[in-house]
């Protein structure tokens, strides 16, 4: 392995831990604000992937229309999944949600085998898939990669923004820290917790606009996006949405390299890093709660 | 009779198998501080939550200027013009002494409190306007949240053991506060264990005995005596 491939390894998987940022940013907000993991958040990417794909195939529409399209769907959809889906088993125990969450994912994933069947499917970014800058030194960036980390970034800048310097994101940060007092106290936390899913299918939009240009998907993909995503959101701390960057990068980086020592051990050192990671530290890199 | 501010008539909350309020009748007007005394687990917490609407309430009524409250939820009271001082303070600790401020600004009814005027009465809040509340000591705490509801612009202010766990010295300028808001036309609920400290800032008291009205009147027509007995339902 000479220096410069590896280099180059290492920046890929600093680029493609903001895709993983990405997906994890939402998770990030349903784990660290309503206090579960919501196990369909790997399939809710997929699907708004094959709305995008729905909206530029058969539509024709060019894609930023079709993200234009979806995000305000994304936020609604969010919201309303909260307010009459989930809301009726919070508080109710830990099993009921996961339940739900586990049932709402073998939904989503027969619905969209039914409906576009079971091939792969990519979106066309018109070219920009291949576009690459030169650097000195041999390295080359993926021009896509590099905006799906600067999206991360900015996104994680304005989520932060949001919660800290918003009235709604007080609202937020509020029930996240104890909800029964803000029931007390007059602030109407099913309203609260719906805006806040609703933020979070903005996130999933976002993932799903740049995942389904850079990456192949189907209908069965969302697990996996779930299980990176989670491994990310722990491995940055529970509502800690810097971290959740942070932890995306270690997770590409540690996939990168791993490729280098054998192309099949990709997807394993990225696990594997992150279980000894968690093992020495189990609260996560910059823990919130 | 013109109606009162707050009227509570027959007021019954079950709690499972508990009675936690039997059959109270209790009202407030505009400007009067009346204190609720009673026994640890004489209902007086049950109370104050039934009115704001988040203990469940079995039967009776509960109207604010006339107006009845059943079927509304806690937001849609405080909007009404109810605000609560809980037991505990329940500040929300990760947020800015300005943002937990801000929080009853935003649940409340628009009015003639602000930020500012809060930070008039308690200078003290406003140096430490962008500290988290959990660095607060128990008595700062204490004035955000009664700052919390004030920014409401209640009608009515409820008031739950707002002086327990804290120095004389801060309960002292906390119930300094009481008659002043009063003076404004607050109607003022005002639930407390210690009996000397509430009674002397009272215009009427209920006492509270396993969940039932079992004396009332004006501090200073009812023998001590008297009181001490309903208290502990001698």
């Amino acid at each position: 392995m000479n220096t410069v491939g590896l280099a180059n390894q290492i920046v890929q998987g600093i680029l493609i831990g903001g895709l993983y940022a990405l997906f994890a940013s939402g998770l990030s907000i349903s784990v660290g604000v309503m206090r579960f993991v919501n196990i369909a958040h790997g399939d809710l990417i997929v699907l708004v992937s094959f709305l995008l794909l729905a909206l530029t195939a058969s539509l024709h529409l060019p894609l930023p229309l079709a993200i234009a399209v979806a995000l305000p769907i994304a936020f609604v959809g969010g919201y309303i999944l909260q307010r009459y889906l989930f809301q009726r088993v919070l508080g109710k125990g830990i099993l009921q949600i996961v339940l739900v969450t586990f049932g709402l994912s073998i939904i989503v994933e027969n619905f969209l085998q039914g409906t576009f069947g079971a091939d792969t499917e990519r979106i066309s970014g018109g070219g920009i898939e291949t576009a690459t800058l030169a650097l000195p030194g041999g390295i080359g960036i993926g021009v896509l990669p590099l905006m799906i980390f600067v999206a991360a970034v900015v996104l994680i800048f304005a989520l932060d923004r949001l919660l800290y310097t918003t009235q709604v994101g007080a609202h937020i940060r509020a029930v996240s820290d104890d909800v029964d007092a803000a029931n007390l106290v007059g602030l109407s936390s099913p309203r609260i917790y719906a805006i806040a899913m609703g933020i979070v299918g903005v996130t999933v939009c976002i993932s799903a606009a740049f995942m389904s240009v850079w990456q192949n998907f189907d209908p069965t993909s969302g697990p996996d996006r779930l299980l990176t995503a989670f491994e990310a959101v722990v491995l940055g701390g529970l509502g800690s949405l810097w971290g959740t960057l942070l932890g995306g990068i270690i997770l590409g980086v540690a996939q990168a390299i791993g490729a280098q020592i054998d192309v099949s051990w990709q997807l394993l050192a990225g696990h594997l890093v992150f279980l000894v990671i968690f093992l020495i530290r189990p609260q996560g890199l910059f823990p919130r709660y | 009779m013109s109606e009162p501010l707050l009227a509570v008539e027959g007021l019954t909350v079950v709690y499972g198998q508990f009675r936690a309020l039997h059959g109270v009748d209790l009202h407030v007007d505009a400007g009067e501080i009346v204190s609720v005394i009673g026994a640890n687990g004489a209902g007086k917490s049950s109370l104050l939550k039934a009115i704001v609407g988040y203990a469940h309430r079995a039967g009776g009524t509960i109207r604010l200027d006339g107006t009845d409250l059943r079927g509304r939820s806690t937001a849609q009271i405080v909007k009404a013009g109810i605000a609560l001082v809980p037991e505990g303070r329940r500040l929300f600790p990760s947020l800015t002494v300005e943002e937990n401020l801000a929080i009853g600004r935003s649940v409340g009814r628009a009015g003639e409190v602000t930020l500012q005027t809060v930070f008039d009465t308690f200078p003290m809040l406003a140096e430490k306007r962008r500290q988290p509340a959990r660095e607060l000591s128990g008595g700062q705490q204490q004035m955000v949240a009664l700052g919390r509801a004030l920014l409401a612009n209640p009608r009515l202010l409820l008031c739950d053991e707002i002086s327990l766990g804290l120095a004389p010295v801060i309960v002292n300028t906390l119930y300094e506060i009481i008659p002043t808001l009063a003076h404004r036309g607050i109607g003022l609920l005002i639930v407390e264990q210690d009996i000397s400290r509430s009674l002397a800032v009272a215009d009427r008291f209920y006492c509270l005995l396993e969940g039932s009205v079992t004396l009332t009147g004006r501090p200073a027509e009812v023998p001590r005596e008297t009181v001490t007995r309903h208290y502990f339902g001698l």
